[in-house]
């Protein structure tokens, strides 16, 4: 295995796109180390991100919202308190992310890029509207973080491609987020469902929404009916219970030891409806 | 394959070592640096038997390529007693008899140590909580969680 220290996204998309076998970045290295120990995946090169300058930085972008560099653990998104004002929903994803050692390694752009349909923080990102800035050998482009994800495992990156940053938009005004997953135990499990909504409120009324679910298909699936369904209202039981069907309705889930396909399917109905309201309540200044 | 040569502080001590890129840091302390007080339970993450701090960041060793660490800081679990004086983590996991075989103990008392750096004063649930990570097949974990508040609270009062 070579192992290499690029300084720049370009010489790294660089190596990427020269590299003839199984090619992996590494971020944190909670999916990629686990995965070479496995034997499933035995890089020929493996590319080191976190010496590239700015990696491990979060700033503010000139528009309001925030850059997200791709080395940026767990650990250090949820101790910066003005990213968790705008988007806590964003935040508490990535930190049901495995142990507090996980954390200090684990990164928003590796649970991203490992394509796992029960990613805990992509959900949150994809409801906020996050971008995935992308360095590729042929120059660079911006696209939604939700048409990141291709299926278990596999993303629409291409060869030579690399995620340089996440971007999350300015938080504007009255808007709250949130994600809750179910998993049997409190710590240290794979979601068996995951759900994440980003509203916008002008007083009670929700004017803006979308609710994305995880571990229920796969890939992440946002649900524009489950939006729709509390757009125009104030979260009355009526809305709530039109959102829990949508959500439950765009279930294409597995049926395994963690989770039926009723369970989860159920399940999702469920979470959108606490996760609403939780973002719903911080969108009014509330403390949820 | 050819090695790498890296540079760390381990415990503070300037320490060299080359190392297969593969190599995990857990087995380059075990295997190159002859630290064998960290331990692998899992190879996976899942334990935290392996657990050191990396530039005062608690990680799991298995998790962090060798070659990850150069000019980085290390601290492991041989760094915590200075000299025959115990650090009072280890000496309450002894009076609470927190341990049982040990493979897990050097895990837990590097984990227990970073959390006591954040938090003096932590509440039983921050406590299980920051431990979730750390496995252990032997206590039942009640003792290792009153070991830990006993040592807070004592080193709250050395503090004081
Ligand atoms: C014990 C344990 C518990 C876990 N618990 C959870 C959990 O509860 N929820 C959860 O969702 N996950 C969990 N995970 C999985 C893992 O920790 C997360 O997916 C983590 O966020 C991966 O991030 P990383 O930085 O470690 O990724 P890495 O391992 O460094 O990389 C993962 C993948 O992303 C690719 N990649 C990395 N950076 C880039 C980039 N910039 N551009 C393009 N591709 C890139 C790599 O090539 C690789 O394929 C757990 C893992 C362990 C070991
Ligand atoms: S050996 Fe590293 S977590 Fe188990
Ligand atoms: S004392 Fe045996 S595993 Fe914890």
């Amino acid at each position: 295995m070579r192992y290499h220290t690029p300084t720049t996204f370009a010489e790294a998309a660089g190596i990427a796109a020269a590299a003839q076998g199984v090619t992996r970045f590494l971020a944190g290295g909670t999916d990629v180390l686990v995965q070479m120990r496995a034997g499933m995946v035995l890089p020929d090169d493996l590319i080191d991100l976190k010496k590239i300058d700015g990696v491990d930085r979060i700033d503010p972008t000139p528009e309001g919202g925030w850059r997200i560099g791709v080395a940026v653990p767990g650990i250090a998104l949820g101790a910066h308190e003005a990213l968790r004002a705008d988007w806590p929903g964003v935040v508490e994803g990535m930190e049901l992310v495995g142990s507090t050692q996980i954390q200090g390694r684990a990164t928003l752009v590796g649970n991203l890029c490992n394509g796992s349909p029960a990613a805990d923080s992509v959900p949150g990102l994809v409801a906020a509207g996050a971008m995935a800035e992308i360095t590729g050998p042929d120059g660079g482009r911006v696209v939604p973080v939700a048409d990141i994800p291709a299926g278990p495992g596999r993303t629409t990156l291409q060869p030579g491609e690399v995620i340089s940053a996440l971007l999350l938009p300015p938080r504007g005004t009255a808007g709250g987020d949130a994600y809750l997953r179910f998993i049997p135990r409190t710590e240290m499990d794979i979601a068996v469902v995951g759900c994440a909504v980003n509203l916008r409120c002008d007083g009670d009324t929700v004017t803006e929404a979308s609710v994305v679910l995880g571990a229920v298909a796969p890939t992440v699936v946002s649900v524009p009916a489950a939006s729709a369904a509390i757009i125009g209202t104030a979260l009355d039981d009526t809305a709530l219970g039109t959102l829990a069907e949508a959500a439950s309705a765009a279930c294409r889930p597995i049926d395994d030891k963690r989770g039926t396909i009723a369970f989860r399917t159920e399940v999702a109905g469920v979470l959108a409806k606490r996760a609403a309201r939780i973002a719903h309540a911080r969108a009014k200044g509330e403390n949820a | 394959m050819s090695k790498v040569h890296v540079t760390t502080t381990v415990n503070g001590d300037a320490v060299e070592f080359l190392a297969d890129p593969r190599e995990t840091l857990l087995d380059c302390l075990r295997d190159h640096v002859g630290l064998t007080g960290t331990k692998e339970g899992c190879g996976t993450g899942d334990c935290g038997a392996c657990s050191v701090e990396m530039e005062g960041v608690l990680v799991c060793s298995c998790l962090v390529l060798g070659v990850e660490a150069n000019g980085k800081r290390v601290d492991t679990i041989e760094g915590m007693s200075d000299g025959h004086d115990l650090h009072p983590l280890q000496r309450k996991f002894i009076e609470h008899a927190a341990l049982q075989c040990g493979f897990c103990t050097p895990g837990f008392l590097v984990a227990a140590k970073a959390l006591l750096a954040r938090s003096p004063d932590p509440t039983e649930e921050e406590v299980r909580y920051w431990l979730a990570g750390n496995l252990c097949r032997c206590t039942g974990y009640d003792k290792i969680v009153r070991a830990v508040m006993d040592a807070a609270a004592e080193m709250r009062q050395e503090a004081a």
